[in-house]
């Protein structure tokens, strides 16, 4: 490491350039580095690939409801009633904090087919209860009607409906 | 080691939290101006780039345990899931895994530094221990570790570094039994092992700590091993020797990278690709190359307790180092013999490495005990050299020996000088 | 950069006796040196060639060895379209259950299903298999000391015995396995396979295949580990050239 070269202690741009450039390239690597330290705790490979169930709705009676679980979290399959639907239908839009029609969250009326994790804070509500007789939210008092739309309490929004397809009109899809 | 402060600020955020908890001035004092010699080489990098593979380790280290388990049937299964399906899972584990052996690399350099330039002398002896057992904390750290892939490696290193223990007397059977949480290795100690795996690093990052507080206290040794005498012997850390490690690290991570992902299994055995079984021992058990020299030592003496006593006494006699030596001469470069017998020992430590790898039987017993014999010799012979040798002379002083390096090699400079610090370093390793 | 040299030739000193011999004491024929298309900072794995292992691998080894860590959706990488993959899944079947009457049932594997095992469980390997247990090939390429080209010579090394040899009952002889008496029979031949696309079918071009399949499933981010790891060292490179001029500019300043 003899100086023989460009030894030019007094040229500033040059070592400017060089300071910069350090820099610059020290905050890329950073960069470059956290990347995989935060990438590492979103869904792996094996998890990403469970993303979906089938679900066999045959043996489900009008009235019944089953709980499925997909993605670690209940998904709720109930074949409504004639009178639930019909509430559901029933209901104007200006009463409702999170204005959806019940149209819009069914495939087919009789299978309502939806998440079952609260909007507010994540616990799991009970099914044919509360003031609307469909879900109501033990934890803070959230109640949802037979559409699955929150009318009152602190949860925010109504219960969420995933994807899904019908593969015959016995199966579906989830995911 | 921030008692008076040379350090200002204008800003009154800094001022504000500089008047309660002076962590600006702390940094201030312990990397910014604190003053280091001007002479130190390249072997002086080491310090900061086993620093920076302890958090490279601990950092690697808490997101691996993020998607580890600590059980016999899915240990190994999760570290595939980690090398298959988690996001850059391999990168991480491999990073892991060969970080361990770079450091154990850096470490093992800065340690043989340590000894040729006399760092370990006085009033530099409790940093020395400190330096021994963060060794040796890093050493019960590696074997924990590598026993958690629960491969057939892990799964049989483990089973013969806990009998370690089983040679000592009467009370053999119970520590191991102890250690184990049972009757061989099993479920207890994975996870057991796996909890302290994850705490020693940290045990290690607080002695650290107390390393560095220890060197700010007398300052950094340097090549010539004499004392500082004053400010023209030393210059800030900052930028000199931040801009050197930080080059240092660049060539550093060049080597580690071409390892890690170009040959990320060359220092692991093809053994701990096959999941534990207790039934069926490898033919062929060695243990990480950075443990081969103590277990040459080991298998050295045909006596199960003598053989692991001679382990142990190999790594704690490092502690009586600074008083086996008893020349006042700190650096190598004026003690001839000592120098000679420095590589001498350096080269057996290599040989018992090699020996360590090795099966044990013909040849390779004669010189494994032929290295350990000379390994002990070393430390043991250090009193009388300290007293027959005859030191070269020493320089008055850091500066004067920078200057005069200067004169020789690098006359030619202009301008604004450059270079020179390096040229003394430059001349500085020509042995080193 | 001289010291540097020296730095490193000191760490290759550490690092080399650490490679232990450990066949040093085995009487196995040293492997053959086979050339590898994914070997090298550059290689990458020939997608042709693995997808024909992955036919052997089907047609004869996996009536005995199971690929448990592979599951079907990683074929996928191989450059098998996902109509492919599904095909290939669905010849399976897979255990699943308990249903809604308790009971176990079998289905069609998925995408997301792992490669059945041969057999329920390591008892019931020995027994089908003369008391030996036929080894999981998922990451046999990584647990063999000499990798590909160990398994590529194990599976072309099949002979009659030496004289004076005696066998013992139901083994073979093999030159590269240790003891030489290995329980595996001679598992593939000239034509033990057709392809489909044409390639010759000899004994050794369909070792390769198989071989190439399994450095596939022992290290499937092999290919994504080289990629990275040219950037990588490139941007090093870079930044270590501009961190040794910022520090001989720095301390120039020294005087």
């Amino acid at each position: 490491m003899t100086d023989s070269t460009g030894g030019d202690g007094h040229d500033p741009s040059r070592r400017d350039f060089l300071y910069v450039a350090a820099g610059g390239l020290g905050a890329v690597g950073a960069a470059g580095f956290v990347w995989p330290l935060v990438n590492q705790m979103n869904p792996s490979r094996d998890v990403l690939a469970l993303s979906s169930i089938e679900v066999d709705l045959s043996g489900i009676e009008v009235g019944q409801s089953i709980t499925v679980s997909w993605r670690g979290k209940p998904v709720f399959i109930r074949r409504r009633t004639e009178k639930e639907i019909a509430d559901a239908r029933a209901v104007p839009m200006d009463v409702l904090p999170d204005p959806e029609g019940d149209e819009a969250r069914v495939q087919k009326a009789e299978w309502l087919i939806m998440v079952g994790v609260c909007t507010h804070l994540g616990c799991v509500p009970l099914g044919q209860q509360g003031e609307y007789n469909g879900w109501f939210c033990p934890c803070h008092g959230s109640h949802y009607d037979t559409s699955g739309r929150i009318r009152k309490g602190p949860a925010p929004l109504n219960l969420v409906v995933p994807k899904y397809v019908y593969l015959d009109d016995n199966s579906v899809k989830i995911g | 080691m921030s008692g008076h402060s040379s350090f200002q600020s204008n800003n009154a955020i800094v001022k504000w939290i500089e008047y309660r908890l002076p962590i600006f001035s702390f940094v201030n004092e312990a990397l910014v101006v604190y003053p280091t010699p001007k002479n130190l080489n390249y072997w002086w990098n080491m310090g900061s780039l086993a620093g920076v593979m302890l958090v490279v380790q601990i950092i690697t280290g808490v997101v691996l345990g993020m998607h580890y388990t600590p059980h016999t049937d899915l240990a190994f299964a999760s570290t595939e899931h980690i090398m298959r399906d988690v996001n850059y899972g391999w990168l991480l584990r491999y990073m892991h895994a060969n970080g361990g052996s770079m450091f154990f690399a850096v470490v093992y350099i800065h340690i043989f530094r340590g000894m040729y330039y006399g760092s370990y002398k006085a009033p530099r002896e409790l940093l020395w221990w400190l330096g021994i057992i963060i060794f040796i904390l890093m050493m019960a750290t590696a074997f924990m570790g590598y026993v958690l892939p629960w491969g057939q490696m892990s799964f049989w290193g483990a089973t013969v570094i806990t009998n370690l223990f089983s040679a000592v007397p009467i009370l053999g059977e119970t520590i191991v039994t102890w250690l184990w949480g049972g009757f061989s290795v099993d479920q207890p100690t994975l996870n057991r092992f796996f909890s302290l795996h994850y705490l020693l690093p940290f045990v290690i990052f607080a002695v650290v700590f107390l390393h560095l507080w220890a060197l700010h206290v007398h300052k950094s040794n340097n090549p010539l091993g004499i004392d500082i005498k004053g400010p023209q012997d030393t210059i800030p850390f900052h930028p000199y020797y931040t801009v050197k490690d930080l080059y240092g690290m660049g060539i550093f991570g060049i080597i580690f990278a071409w390892l890690l992902f170009f040959a990320p299994n060359l220092l692991g055995e093809p053994d701990n690709y096959i999941p534990a079984n207790p039934l069926v021992t490898p033919r062929h058990i060695v243990p990480e190359w950075y443990f081969l020299p103590f277990y040459a030592i080991l298998r050295a003496v045909p006596d199960k307790l003598f053989g692991v006593i001679a382990m142990f006494a190999s790594l704690l006699i490092l502690f009586v180092l600074p008083w086996l030596d008893t020349s006042k001469v700190r650096s190598a470069r004026f003690r001839p013999v000592y120098k000679m017998l420095f590589w001498a020992f350096l080269i057996d430590c290599l040989v018992l490495g090699y020996i360590g790898g090795q099966p044990a039987e013909g040849i390779f017993v004669v010189v494994g005990r032929l290295g350990t014999a000379l390994y002990f010799l070393f430390f043991l012979s250090l009193p009388f050299i300290g007293w027959f040798e005859r030191p070269r002379k020493l320089p008055e002083s850091i500066a004067k020996a920078v200057l005069e390096s200067q004169g020789g090699s690098d006359g030619g400079s202009s301008g604004g000088g450059g270079g020179a610090p390096d040229g003394a370093a430059a001349k500085a390793e020509d042995r080193g | 950069m001289r010291r540097f040299i020296l730095i490193a030739a000191v760490a290759a000193l550490f690092v080399s006796p650490m490679s232990p011999a450990a066949l040093a004491s085995s009487d196995a024929e040293h492997p053959k040196e086979v050339e590898w298309h994914h070997s090298g900072p550059f290689g990458t794995f020939d997608r042709a060639a693995v997808q024909r292992g992955l036919q052997v691998y089907r047609e004869v080894c996996s009536s005995c060895h199971g690929l448990k860590y592979i599951a079907f959706r990683n074929l996928l990488e191989i450059g098998l379209s996902e109509d492919q993959v599904k095909t290939i899944a669905a010849e399976y079947t897979v255990m699943d259950g308990p249903n809604d009457d308790g009971e176990m049932f079998e289905r069609e594997g998925k995408l997301f299903d792992y490669m059945p095992a041969p057999f329920a469980n390591e008892k019931e390997a020995r027994a089908s298999n003369n008391g030996s247990m036929p080894p999981d090939l998922s990451l046999m390429v990584k647990a063999r000391k000499g990798g590909e080209n160990y398994l590529y010579s194990l599976l072309t090394g099949y002979m009659e015995e030496p004289d004076g040899v005696t066998m013992a009952e139901g083994m073979a002889y093999n030159a590269y396995f240790h003891g030489h008496q290995i329980a595996m029979t001679p598992p593939i031949d000239d034509e033990t396979v057709e392809y489909a696309d044409g390639t010759k079918n000899s004994k050794e071009q369909i070792a390769h295949d198989v071989v190439s399949f399994l450095a596939w499933t022992a290290e499937p981010t092999l290919e994504a580990r080289k990629r990275l790891g040219v950037k990588v060292i490139l941007y090093l490179i870079v930044l270590t050239l501009v961190l040794y001029g910022v520090k001989r500019k720095v301390w120039a300043k020294l005087h």
